[in-house]
């Protein structure tokens, strides 16, 4: 069983746990004010010179060409490290819209954005990191979707099926995450991996056609290709997966845990 | 026991062709806009990805919350037995109907894709709320149908169970249905403007206002038809005091809304968004809905006993309504996520900023073209059968 199941009470993926790695740098320690309440992190401490990038480049787990159906054997997730997800780079947001075709037409408010860099600022500093689709366990979006079209697969990945989605919005108002985009135009030059839809709600796939075929999601395969490293994916339900060591072995937080939405996205500090 | 009579409009006056005929180019506008936004994309909207239920909501919820209240005076003939409400019940269930195929109009036109229509009715996830409001629309109208049926049928009508029994249920199902309104906003736990049960009983008690309103202004207006006064001097002054008690309830609510929420320290920055610093956000609360929409319809009531200061105060609660859905729907999503708490935040999406809203012609023609579609269809009804009251002075 997943340590970090909805239920588990073990803290292995709560962010709270105490070791003896050494001390955090300062920059390190003010990130962290970004991830966790003070109390909870001023007893952490990092492994000095254990990075994700180290992990970044290991295949999933159980990747391997025409995987078949999605389990409930594995669950999809991502972690993201903070401290080396840098501030000028976008790397990741690039290759997911190169990956999955929606664009920047030059309206923000109204362009679909699947992965966004947010700024994050305060206690005397400031970091960058991508938000996404948290495909949560509990997503509210499945929940409230009329008719079904938010779906939830076996494997853990929160997708839209656009044959289904009649543009009601009722899950753009319901996540917790602002992951979900509404298509206000008109869509041309359509990939055929990544169907999208004008009047229909998207987000995050996790690049599903990717993960289907053994791959890394664009944004991660991006990530990696800077040097910088900062996201792995990978199987949650795999205690020997990179992702599951690493949250295993690093205090991670999970963006409103207290809505019990239990997100498959991690954040942590792992340098 | 005097029987009550009833009477359907068979004048053809220009006064009557000319209310339809505003309400059908309204309609035709509504659908044109409908049709330019399914065509171009919301982009032609002032909806974005961060306000993604605007204008076309504020008048379809509103639509759908006074539907559900003017059943009011068939529920307090039927359910509560006061025979002086029962010539106002056939109305009463007619214009419940119409103002929800009103609401609900718009609601369909406002979709991405409005042509799925058949989905939505055919493909359900039960553990939405929204999915349940469906059913609770749709059994709505067959229940209210029904309840009409019994009441105007020669046979059926002549056994007072039936009344009774359809009238309970129909009563009970408003209940519901406005519960299930209310809840659409109170079940969405990440937003601050909402997470909140209280927004049921608010939506009740809104709904008995504005159903109410709606109601006496339909009245007001026949009477001009029947060239008769359809309501007396005892029902102006009876419906005088329900348009007290029931605005007295929504301003209770609201005000438990306002003091839960600012009793929560993580609620602060919302209260004071909404009630202070949130530019036209403070302004509709203050202005439109709680001077304009409540202060000032209650003191014109309490001050006047004329007809012409029950109108006026009908439509300013109704203006006041409107506010208020204003307030809840696009305030509530103006306000940004919290989703880093305790920290500034910035983005592209607009992350940890107020959203901008304004609201486009398309949209406003659609939302508008709401309450003409319950016009028309109240107008046309009383027209083809006797849901009319006699006058009192026949």
């Amino acid at each position: 069983m997943s340590c970090c199941g909805k239920n588990d009470k073990s803290g292995c993926c709560s962010g709270e746990k105490s070791s003896a790695f050494g001390e955090p740098s300062p920059l390190d320690t003010a990130r962290r004010w970004f991830l966790k309440s003070a109390a909870a992190f001023t007893t952490v401490a990092l492994a000095p010179g254990v990075t994700l990038m180290a992990f970044a480049g290991a295949a999933p787990a159980s990747a391997g060409p025409g995987r078949g159906p999605a389990t409930a054997k594995e669950r999809w997730g991502l972690l993201i490290d903070v401290a080396k997800c840098a501030d000028d780079c976008s790397a990741c947001v690039s290759a997911c819209s190169k990956e999955n075709g929606w664009k920047d037409t030059g309206h923000p408010l109204t362009d679909p954005q699947w992965i966004r860099k947010v700024t994050v600022s305060g206690k005397g500093a400031t970091a960058s990191l991508p938000v996404m689709c948290q495909h949560c366990a509990s997503p509210p979006c499945v929940d409230v979707c009329p008719t079904g079209a938010s779906f939830k697969r076996a494997d853990g990945i929160v997708l839209v099926d656009k044959h289904l989605c009649i543009g009601c919005r009722y899950c753009v108002m319901a996540c917790p995450y602002k992951a979900r985009s509404f298509v206000h135009e008109p869509l041309e030059d359509q990939l055929a991996h990544a169907p999208r839809g004008k009047g229909t709600v998207e987000s995050c796939t996790l690049c599903v056609h990717r993960v289907d075929e053994g791959r890394q999601p664009a944004c991660v395969e991006a990530c990696a290709a800077t040097g910088h490293g900062a996201m792995i994916f990978g199987d949650l339900n795999d205690p020997e997966s990179a992702i599951s060591r690493r949250i295993a072995q690093f205090p991670t937080h999970q963006l409103r845990a207290d809505l019990g939405c239990d997100p498959g996205v991690r954040y942590g500090t792992g340098s | 026991m005097a029987r009550i009579a009833f009477q359907r409009l068979d004048d053809h006056s220009p006064f009557y062709w000319g209310q339809l005929g505003l309400h059908a180019l309204i309609i035709v506008l509504g659908l044109s806009a409908a049709y330019y936004m399914e065509s171009n994309g919301h982009i032609v909207t002032g909806m974005s990805n961060g306000i993604v239920w605007g204008t076309p909501h504020v008048f379809a919820v509103f639509l759908v919350v006074a539907a559900s209240g003017a059943l009011n005076l068939a529920s307090i003939s039927s359910v509560f037995n006061r025979l002086e409400y029962k010539p106002y019940a056939r109305l009463s269930g007619i214009l419940a109907i119409a103002l929800l195929v009103g609401g609900l109009a718009v609601l369909v036109l406002d979709l991405g894709r409005p042509d799925r229509l058949v989905v939505a009715m055919t493909t359900y996830n039960f553990k939405s709320i929204f999915s349940w409001n469906i059913y609770l629309y749709t059994g709505f109208i067959a229940i209210v149908g029904a309840y009409l049926f019994v009441m105007m049928d020669r046979t059926a009508s002549r056994v007072p169970a039936l009344t009774k029994t359809f009238g309970g249920i129909a009563f009970v199902w408003r209940l519901i249905l406005t519960t299930g309104t209310g809840s659409i906003f109170g079940f969405l736990v990440a937003r601050d403007a909402y997470d909140t049960a209280v927004l049921a009983p608010l939506f009740i008690a809104a709904s008995l206002l504005y159903g109410l309103a709606f109601t006496v202004l339909v009245l007001v207006t026949m009477a001009y038809e029947t060239r008769g006064d359809l309501m007396g001097e005892e029902m102006v002054a009876k419906f005088r005091g329900l348009l007290f008690i029931f605005a007295l309830s929504v301003i209770y609510f609201t005000a438990l809304y306002h003091l839960t929420k600012l009793y929560g320290t993580k609620y602060h920055g919302f209260e004071a968004f909404l009630l202070r610093d949130g530019g036209i956000y403070p302004a509709v609360f203050w202005l439109g809905e709680v001077g304009i929409g409540l202060a000032l319809p209650l003191a014109i009531l309490h001050f006047s006993r004329e007809r012409m200061a029950l109108s006026l105060a009908c439509v300013l609660f109704l203006i006041g309504g409107l506010a208020q859905m204003y307030l809840i729907i696009i305030g509530g999503q103006a306000y940004p996520l919290d989703i880093f708490p305790g920290m500034q935040v910035s983005s592209s999406f607009g992350d940890g900023a107020i959203t901008p809203y304004r609201p486009s012609l398309p949209e406003l023609m659609l939302g508008v073209s709401g309450v003409s579609i319950a016009m028309l269809i109240t107008g046309l009804a009383v027209k083809l059968m006797p849901f009319l009251p006699k006058p009192v002075n026949e």
